[in-house]
């Protein structure tokens, strides 16, 4: 059989640009061959080679007393003492998802727990960060029903809790969903493996699931804009099988507790290509592969459908020589394929064999580091300054505060999601010690006092207005979040959503975004190890908000010391911590949103000292348990804060009665609902209030007292009141009511 | 006492069964790979929830082929104590060693939370303590856990005291309301004529500390640690 001849046509079809082709030829001196553009093209994918990003993330601080590992290899590594270290990542799968929700979203949630356990960490829990079309469009429910089971699916088979995230609702999504999904693992330092081909005439082992013409493309895909035809792509969407994975899961561990192999990586995006050709980079090697012996699904696949497959649960595996026996023992006692498919080199050359011939000849350092790197154009957008315009004067007043209120309270961005979580097993491994539905979850680590916490965070109306300012927000409030339960941010992943990166305005909201969160991680001594860049959610030229997902990982010392946001006891004080924090801030609120159809002004201001003091405070006073609970105030402000407090109570809805922290003066429904950074609503016991302001004074955090909790009424005095279970029943239904779901 | 915690391709809540009886309750434990064809040496068995071959054909329908599951029904003709949980139950009942079958859950969505259960019967090793009437806060999470079986049979399992455990409201009616999955008569757990074998759908493993909402579950596993003498051994 021939390959069809490779022209300067056939590699524009591949999306790589004429000058990009042109660096092919350089490197190799020759025309490439099918394969091998095949290769180079999703090599240097946006997706792959981080092309027009990697300038700009360099920006992150990434380094940190506990990074084990940063950013570059499957996952981060950050340390949490006595030998242990957690394994992270956050991976999009917008584009698959979006095609094909369920596999789409199943698929994403597979790609990233390989990503964590290539390392040698077991997968303890998961996140993900949903963004979906408005509610009442005709896709919507369809996609939320889709991903949400995809990833209930896949998670809920392989058995690792999905522990919480996030659901939001936009029109700027209605063509273009984000499904980002993030797990972490635990490992032991001495265990933690690597993606690396070291070792000349170590064999290269292929394990896992045979290879088919699944997927063939995605990283390419995902490379590109949506147009009308994007439903004629569902074929490269990968299918998922969560049982195989678990099998796979299993017999890598237990291969890691051996000392057979040198290095493993995972066939996720760009499969065997990526897999072969990052191992060898990263080493400083090359390989051989003889493409015959790779496990197919099907008959007659091309060297070109095997090297750019995406077929699912597969690994790469080197071993040390002589020693295949062992890795062949174990995968076949948990019934998978294994297969000595080549050997590292010395020569720095990654060759590819098909049917005795040489199909690809490719130098490696010339593939990974003469990859294209683009400093693209950044501009402003013109509309940027009409959009922050915003004159709060003119907002009708509503007629009705408690109406507005629980109507809030019941949109899908504040409602309760328990229709979501509970489709996932949030609770297997029994690790789960805070549910979904709190700030943050918590899981403990067994065999030690240690607890973790995780939160997922991203207000992209904020990034939309300023996404300098939205960056710092997404950073500050997932560590708040953390923080509220007790536990310390040690690191984040993050899951970086924009358009399409040739468009100068995109790359500006990228630039400003990365900027304003690296400058929140240094102000609060939280690396990124880890994370993902996701271009071109873009359809038909129409951009989503800017959207930087960041999943923030705490660690508190003593789990029991935890803290949940749902208040605990009637008779507890209600107290505000950075009430100096406060102010009427309106831009991009989800009141002007949802009340008054607008999205305009700016973020509220961020006050990154003052934060920083904030997370040590509010670590503090959970370790010497001076407060209930406590929560932070975001989407809805103070009322909607105080409210979600009250309905999320474990134990069922309590009221409070409170004064407003806003001067007398200041209109009622900008007092209760506009938003700000750095101020959160603690409880605690009366006897616990001394200490507690004590604390506060000590981290120069401004406190106010506001109330108690009790009764049967929220009341916010003078303002509004409303019954307890009256808001709990309207939050705990609007999700379903929404979207039109069966409840 | 010595407990066998079978593992199958796909077996998944076989740690937490692990943990809880050898960490928790304090017996031992041991995992037993399903191409075992042997239970020798073990006083108790537990069939622990999962996906086991990925529930790609009936729940349970290939585990039940496992050369263990022969030794099961030794075991458990011998009368010795076995708990299939969640797709352990579902592989008891494609095993025969219990009656009925598993549908998906009526609302077709997969179902993740705590629910109460009426216990029904001392008679089983794992219920022997737990009066009739007892409520119990268990969490279920299943796709398949809607329990089905013919009127007569179901009305035979009641008449012989088979049925262990009711889906049940925190105050113990059992209501449609309480239902999660749409189980016939609201059926959370079955045990077999003699009693000796305990299938149900929720997770008595992932509540055995207080530190994760309820320690109710730890009750089975006392039950069954303690004996029929009542005494943990």
């Amino acid at each position: 059989m021939r390959e069809k001849p490779v022209t300067p046509e056939l590699a524009r079809e591949h999306g790589l640009s004429a000058g990009e082709y042109g660096k092919v030829r350089e490197i190799l001196g020759r025309t490439p061959t099918l394969t091998e553009l095949g290769i180079f093209s999703v090599m240097w994918s946006e997706h792959c080679s981080y092309k027009s990003s990697r300038v700009h993330l360099k920006k992150f601080p990434t380094k940190g007393p506990r990074v084990l590992q940063g950013p570059g290899e499957n996952a981060g590594i950050v340390d949490i003492g006595d030998g242990l270290a957690v394994a992270f990542k956050m991976e999009s799968h917008n584009h698959p998802s979006f095609i094909e929700p369920y596999q789409g979203a199943a698929t994403g949630v597979g790609g990233i727990l390989r990503d964590v356990f290539t390392m040698g960490a077991r997968p303890i829990a998961s996140l993900n960060s949903l963004r979906f079309g408005r509610p009442d469009h005709p896709r919507t429910r369809y996609l939320v029903s889709g991903v949400v089971s995809g990833i209930a699916g896949y998670g809920n088979c392989i058995g690792v809790p999905t522990v919480g995230g996030e659901v939001y609702f936009d029109e700027c999504y209605d063509g273009n969903i984000l499904v980002n999904a993030f797990t972490l693992g635990v490992v032991r330092h001495e265990r933690i493996w690597r993606g690396t081909a070291s070792g000349v005439g170590n064999p290269v082992v292929y394990v896992g699931s045979k290879t088919g013409r699944d997927g063939i493309h995605g990283a390419t895909m995902a490379s590109g804009e949506f147009d009308e035809k994007s439903e004629e792509k569902r074929p490269t969407v990968q299918v998922g099988d969560p049982f195989t994975e678990k099998l796979l899961l299993e017999a890598c561990l237990e291969l890691m507790r051996t000392d057979a192999i040198v290095g493993i990586q995972d066939m996720g995006a760009a499969g065997l290509t990526s897999s072969s050709f990052e191992m060898a980079s990263r080493a400083g090697t090359g390989f051989v592969m003889d493409l015959d012996r790779v496990p197919q699904r099907e008959e007659g696949m091309t060297p070109y459908e095997l090297m750019l497959s995406e077929s699912q649960e597969r690994m790469l595996i080197v071993a040390k020589k002589g020693r295949e026996g062992e890795v062949r023992e174990i995968f076949e006692k948990w019934d998978l394929d294994v297969s000595v498919i080549g050997e590292v080199t010395g020569d720095g050359i990654g060759r590819v064999r098909w049917r005795g011939r040489t199909v690809a000849e490719i130098p490696i350092a010339a593939l990974t580091d003469q990859a294209p790197v683009y400093d693209r154009p950044a501009v402003r957008p013109e509309g940027q300054d009409a959009l922050q315009r915003l004159d709060p004067a003119g907002l009708p007043a509503p007629s009705d505060l408690g109406e507005t209120w629980m109507r809030l309270m019941a949109c899908p961005e504040m409602a309760d999601k328990k229709w979501v979580y509970r489709q996932y097993d949030h609770m297997i491994r029994t690790n789960t010690l805070v549910l979904p539905g709190s700030d943050a979850a918590v899981l403990r680590i067994k065999g030690t006092r240690k607890g973790i916490a995780l939160s997922v965070d991203c207000n992209s109306r904020f990034c939309f207005l300023d996404p300098f300012v939205g960056g710092m927000i997404a950073v500050c409030e997932a560590a708040r979040n953390v923080a509220c339960s007790g536990a310390e941010p040690i690191g984040l992943s993050d899951c970086l959503n924009f358009g399409n990166p040739e468009k100068p305005e995109v790359m500006w909201q990228f630039r400003s975004a990365i900027e304003g969160m690296a400058k929140a991680c240094e102000a609060l001594g939280v690396p990124v190890v880890s994370g993902n860049v996701s271009f071109y959610n873009e359809t038909m030229g129409k951009g989503i908000h800017p959207t930087p997902a960041v999943a923030m990982v705490g660690l508190i010392e003593d789990a029991s010391n935890r803290k949940v946001q749902g208040f605990s006891a009637a008779g507890d004080l209600v107290l505000l911590a950075g009430a100096d924090r406060l102010g009427l801030h309106l831009g991009g609120s989800l009141y002007l949103k949802e009340i008054h159809g607008k999205v305009a002004g700016t973020p509220p201001p961020v006050d990154l000292a003052h934060e920083k003091r904030l997370l040590e405070f509010l670590r503090e006073a959970a370790s010497a348990n001076l407060v209930s609970s406590a929560h932070d105030l975001a989407e809805g402000g103070f009322a909607c804060a105080l409210a979600e407090s009250c309905v999320s109570r474990p134990g069922g809805a309590i009221g409070a009665r409170v004064r407003s922290p806003f001067p007398e003066s200041s209109r009622p429904d900008f007092a209760m609902f506009s938003e700000c950074q750095g101020a959160v609503l603690l409880s605690c016991p009366p006897e616990k209030r001394d200490p507690l302001l004590d604390l506060a004074r000590r981290f120069r955090i401004t406190m106010k007292e506001l109330g108690a909790v009790g009764g049967e009424h929220i009341d916010i005095e003078g303002l509004a009141r409303v019954g307890a279970a009256e808001l709990r029943t309207a939050w705990s239904e609007g999700f379903a009511a929404a979207l039109g779901l069966e409840g | 006492m010595k407990t066998a915690v079978l593992v199958f391709p796909g077996s998944n809540c076989d740690h937490d069964a692990y943990h809880a009886l050898k960490h928790v309750v304090g017996v031992d434990a041991e995992f037993v790979w399903h191409k075992q064809s042997s239970l020798d040496g073990f006083d108790a068995v537990v069939i622990p929830g999962g996906f086991t071959y990925g529930d790609y054909l009936r729940t349970g329908a290939m585990a039940k082929l496992s050369p263990v599951m022969g030794a099961v029904r030794r075991f458990a003709e011998g009368g010795g104590p076995v708990i299939g949980i969640c797709n352990g139950f579902q592989i008891l009942l494609e095993a025969g060693l219990l009656p009925g079958a598993m549908i998906v859950n009526e609302s077709l969505r997969f179902v993740c939370d705590y629910v109460h259960l009426r216990a029904e019967t001392e008679r089983t090793p794992f219920t022997r303590g737990i009066p009739a009437g007892t409520i119990l806060k268990i969490p279920v999470a299943h796709y398949q856990g809607n329990y089905y079986a013919d009127e007569p049979t179901l009305s035979a399992l009641e008449e012989r005291g088979q049925v262990v455990f009711r889906y049940c409201d925190p105050e113990g009616n059992v209501t449609g309301e309480s239902n999660p999955n749409g189980s016939a008569r609201n059926i959370a757990g079955i045990c077999s004529e003699k009693g000796n074998v305990l299938g149900m759908m929720p997770h008595p493993e992932r509540c055995a500390e207080e530190v994760l909402g309820s320690a109710d579950g730890r009750r089975l596993f006392d039950a069954m640690a303690a004996g029929p003498g009542g005494r943990s051994g």
